[in-house]
């Protein structure tokens, strides 16, 4: 029993950073019908940024702040010199577009920083708590509680804000938001902010954990697409179940069948579900009009 | 006729090049640059089928190429089987895999199907990998030598290796491109090609999508098992990277920046893609930030891929 | 025998009853329109026949055979071919080409023999190519063969959607309304057309808000309001029937007037 509360646990931190990385996917994904596939250089960039800013002499939260802001900027530049400038090319071409700019940001960052692996100080020390008899950092409920509070803060902001509903809007129909007088360049714009936004707070409140470098934004590029694909493109609802299912499939595999194949039990579910459900499993089918 | 003269002047212009850009080679190092080209070429010639004509994407045809690769590592030695048999039992191999899980995955469409074919990706480079008592695992493994070579000397026809496997797999992008030239103008090739643009409209005149979408995947994965199997008996040595994620979307990319509808495009893509990094290691450092520039800017200003574009600026109309 | 028997055919989206209990037949060589206010479940009842969408009641019989939500490509095997509101070109290949695809079951087509490019393929392709370019100029496209689709205007678009139908050499067609967006030159080419195709044998399922056209050409007329049929008849009968005059202006026929479907 204190073995698989062990692996729920560990589980459901990685789980909520593939929710985070999932939710920066849908929340471009709604604003433009593109696949961000450079979402996990944000992870990437988060991480680094915090580190390099903190050894420069920053304190820990203004340099996770400066992280959060850059990637922000990074996200804004991405779409306004790229993805704006290829509307209307078709889905292969703007995967491409994201992936050469995933690459160009790895480059850029091991240019920029460094090969080597780096961490800084988790936010509340490093002794673990005991729950039930497993044990979980702090920094994982730091992770989680991170998690749970981005989701709860876009919920209320897509449902009670103008702009979440203007977002929300240009997502459904373009033209027709326009008609109303959104300006749906701004409103996607705001998407690829605030999505890069999410993926670098997940980088901030993972890299003590599992350390960052230059590399990793494609793991979770992957994972974060894959959890995504999940629930359902363009759900949030779906990012959240999907990355925390994904995360807790992965641990569960780890602790009781093998390591090595966590990735592989993990593809296989998802196979499995998108076998039974092809729009994942929050996705609406949408029925062709001819 | 205009279209079957445009088939036979594409495939006069590669074999063209095929046979004089030796000319022009400096050192071995070339023949094995070109060679390399040309096995790209070939997956990604199939994967023209897949993306440009039929419309399915796929992330995962690495995979393919893995078994291609693997087979000509193992069967000759678990089996006793000679490479070039291998190669052909690899070919069977990843047919019938891509008809078994072409069925359920090609019923996904767009990102679904992409997600669901990387999964396919990623699972067997997993297994190469992981299963090191038979595959090697991550250091990868030794292939025999096809022994084709040898064979040509003993009547006469004295070739360095480099020379003799950039001959051997410029016949091979050769017949492959002459097929998919083929396929294009075709019933089948038609009917590809409409599904593509609208399904619910191919099906109202008859076309079978289901079939037509499973023959494109088949028939990718074939190509792309070939093209790892000649990969490997090439280097001798093969490893798991040759399936995995990041050779897929390779492959993809240099179908895209090719042009994913064209043919030719296919060979312009993939000496694109091969060429750069060879070239950019000059720059070392700025490597990887000027390819993925190079990425970017394509699809920005030439959406439809290179040859496309550049066919369209020279017939005049932007 | 009627060719096509449709019988209380019902679909509902999301609890709606979008059509419902609509039964009518075609005969061969028999034009009938379908017509009706805007939403009144006309195209809906179209996707039904035609297997794009399937239906939640009643059946659909051609020729005998009951085939209700039988998937298109079998239905095109049976001869039952259509065309789409809003145009379902392809729009990336050559307007010829767009037609041999329509071609695509006389031609028996193997994967083999076509990456191979065998004599019987090329002979095939030849073939199919020759009865193309025969359509294209019945309907007055064949100067555009080689022009790629999306470059023509709307009007013959509409006129190669039909063109590809026919090349199907189908028993029963389906036109959702061909006239849209054309021209009264244009859409009197496709009334002739149409007429033309009927005088062959084939049985015409037409929708239709162009009334001068239905009334001319049409033999029997069914009416659809909320998704129900609420008349059918010859278009003389159907044209003075009070209900028909009600649902279309929504007010009583001495109100307007009477006759208002000339």
């Amino acid at each position: 029993m204190t073995e698989l509360l062990q692996y729920v646990l560990s589980g459901l931190t990685v789980g909520a950073v593939y929710a985070l990385v999932a939710l920066g996917f849908t929340i471009i994904y709604n604003a433009s019908n593109v696949v961000n596939f450079a979402q996990g250089e944000f992870v990437m960039l988060g991480g680094m940024i915090t580190f390099f800013a903190w050894q420069a002499g920053l304190p820990l939260p203004l340099a996770a702040a400066l992280a959060i802001l850059a990637a922000a900027a990074v996200g804004v530049a991405l779409n306004k010199l790229a993805v704006e400038r290829a509307r209307g090319a078709p889905v292969v071409s703007l995967i491409i577009i994201t992936i050469g700019a995933s690459i160009f940001l790895r480059g850029g960052a091991q240019l920029v920083f460094d090969k080597q692996l780096h961490r800084f100080p988790a936010f509340s020390g490093d002794e673990p708590l005991v729950i039930g008899g497993a044990t979980i950092l702090p920094q994982g409920l730091w992770v989680v509680a991170g998690a749970a509070t981005v989701f709860a803060l876009l919920y209320l902001f897509f449902t009670r804000t103008l702009t979440g509903k203007a977002i929300l809007a240009t997502a459904n129909n373009r033209v027709a938001a326009r008609l109303v007088g959104i300006n749906t360049d701004y409103m996607m714009t705001l998407s690829f902010a605030l999505s890069a936004a999410i993926g670098a707070l997940a980088g901030v409140l993972m890299t003590p954990i599992t350390l960052t470098s230059y590399d990793l934004g494609v793991a979770y590029a992957l994972k974060g697409f894959a959890a995504a694909m999940l629930g359902g493109m363009g759900v949030p609802a779906g990012a959240l179940v999907g990355g925390l299912m994904l995360g807790l499939i992965e641990a569960i595999t780890a602790g009781y069948v093998s390591s090595v194949y966590k990735d592989a039990v993990a593809f296989i579910v998802i196979l499995a579900v998108l076998f039974a459900m092809p729009q994942g499993l929050f996705g609406r089918k949408s029925t062709d009009r001819v | 006729m205009r279209l079957s003269s445009s088939k036979h002047l594409t495939l006069l212009v590669l074999a063209a090049i095929i046979l004089i850009a030796p000319f022009g080679f400096p050192s071995n190092f070339y023949y094995r640059i070109g060679s390399l080209i040309f096995v790209n070429g070939l997956a990604v010639t199939g994967l023209v089928i897949l993306i440009g004509f039929a419309g399915q994407i796929s992330l995962g045809h690495a995979g393919f190429a893995g078994i291609g690769a693997y087979a000509c590592a193992l069967a000759p030695q678990y089996l006793g089987l000679h490479p070039a048999l291998a190669m052909l039992l690899g070919t069977a191999l990843s047919a019938a895999i891509a008809w078994l899980i072409g069925r359920p995955i090609l019923r996904l469409q767009g990102y679904y199907l992409a997600v669901a074919t990387l999964g396919f990706g990623i699972l067997v480079s997993m297994v190469l990998a992981n299963e090191a008592p038979i595959t090697g695992g991550p250091d990868g493994h030794e292939v025999p030598e096809l022994g084709l070579r040898k064979l040509l000397e003993t009547i006469g026809l004295d070739l360095s290796n480099a020379q003799f496997w950039y001959a051997f797999t410029g016949l091979f992008l050769l017949a492959g491109t002459w097929l998919a030239l083929n396929l294009h103008d075709s019933p089948s090739g038609r009917a590809l090609r409409a599904l593509h643009d609208s399904e619910i409209a191919a099906r109202t005149v008859g076309v079978d999508v289901t079939r037509y979408k499973l023959s494109a995947f088949v028939l990718s994965a074939v190509y792309a098992s070939l093209s790892g199997s000649l990969l490997a008996l090439m280097n001798k040595f093969i490893t798991p990277d040759a399936a995995g994620f990041l050779h897929s979307i390779e492959l993809v990319t240099m179908t895209v920046l090719g042009g994913a509808g064209s043919v030719p495009g296919a060979v312009a893509g993939a000496a694109l893609l091969t060429m750069l990094p060879q070239v950019l290691t000059v720059l070392q450092d700025y490597e990887h930030m000027i390819l993925g520039l190079i990425m970017m800017l394509v699809m920005i200003f030439m959406p439809s891929g290179l040859v496309p574009s550049l066919s369209r600026l020279l017939r005049g109309r932007t | 025998m009627p060719l096509l028997r449709v019988e209380g055919l019902g679909i509902d989206f999301g609890g709606l009853r979008a059509v419902d209990n609509v039964g009518f037949q075609v005969e061969p060589g028999e034009i009938v329109s379908v017509i009706g206010p805007n939403g009144a479940g006309k195209t809906t009842l179209f996707n039904m026949i035609s297997g794009a969408y399937q239906p939640a009641r009643g059946a659909v019989s051609l020729d005998g055979e009951i085939v209700t939500g039988m998937v298109p490509h079998l239905l095109a095997r049976r001869g039952l071919s259509r065309t789409f509101q809003n145009l379902q070109i392809f729009q990336k290949m050559t307007v010829l080409e767009n037609v041999m695809v329509g071609c695509h079951l006389q031609e028996r087509a193997s994967l083999l023999a076509d990456l191979f490019s065998t004599p019987a393929s090329r002979k095939r392709s030849a073939e199919t190519r020759a009865a193309a370019l025969k359509l294209l100029e019945r309907v007055g496209l064949d100067c555009a063969a080689d022009k790629e689709a999306s470059s023509l205007s709307y009007g013959a678009l509409k006129r190669l959607e039909i063109a590809r139908a026919l090349a199907l050499e189908p028993r029963i067609l389906l036109l959702d309304e061909p006239a849209a967006g054309c021209n009264a030159v244009e859409t009197e080419e496709i009334d002739h057309l149409v007429a033309d195709v009927a005088k062959s044998g084939v049985a015409i399922l037409l929708v239709e808000h162009d009334m001068k056209l239905v009334m001319r050409i049409s033999n029997h007329i069914v009416v659809l309001d909320r998704g129900e049929k609420i008349a059918e008849g010859r278009p003389g009968e159907v044209s003075r029937d009070p209900k028909v005059i009600e649902a279309y202006l929504g007010v009583q026929p001495k109100e307007a007037g009477g006759h208002a479907l000339g």
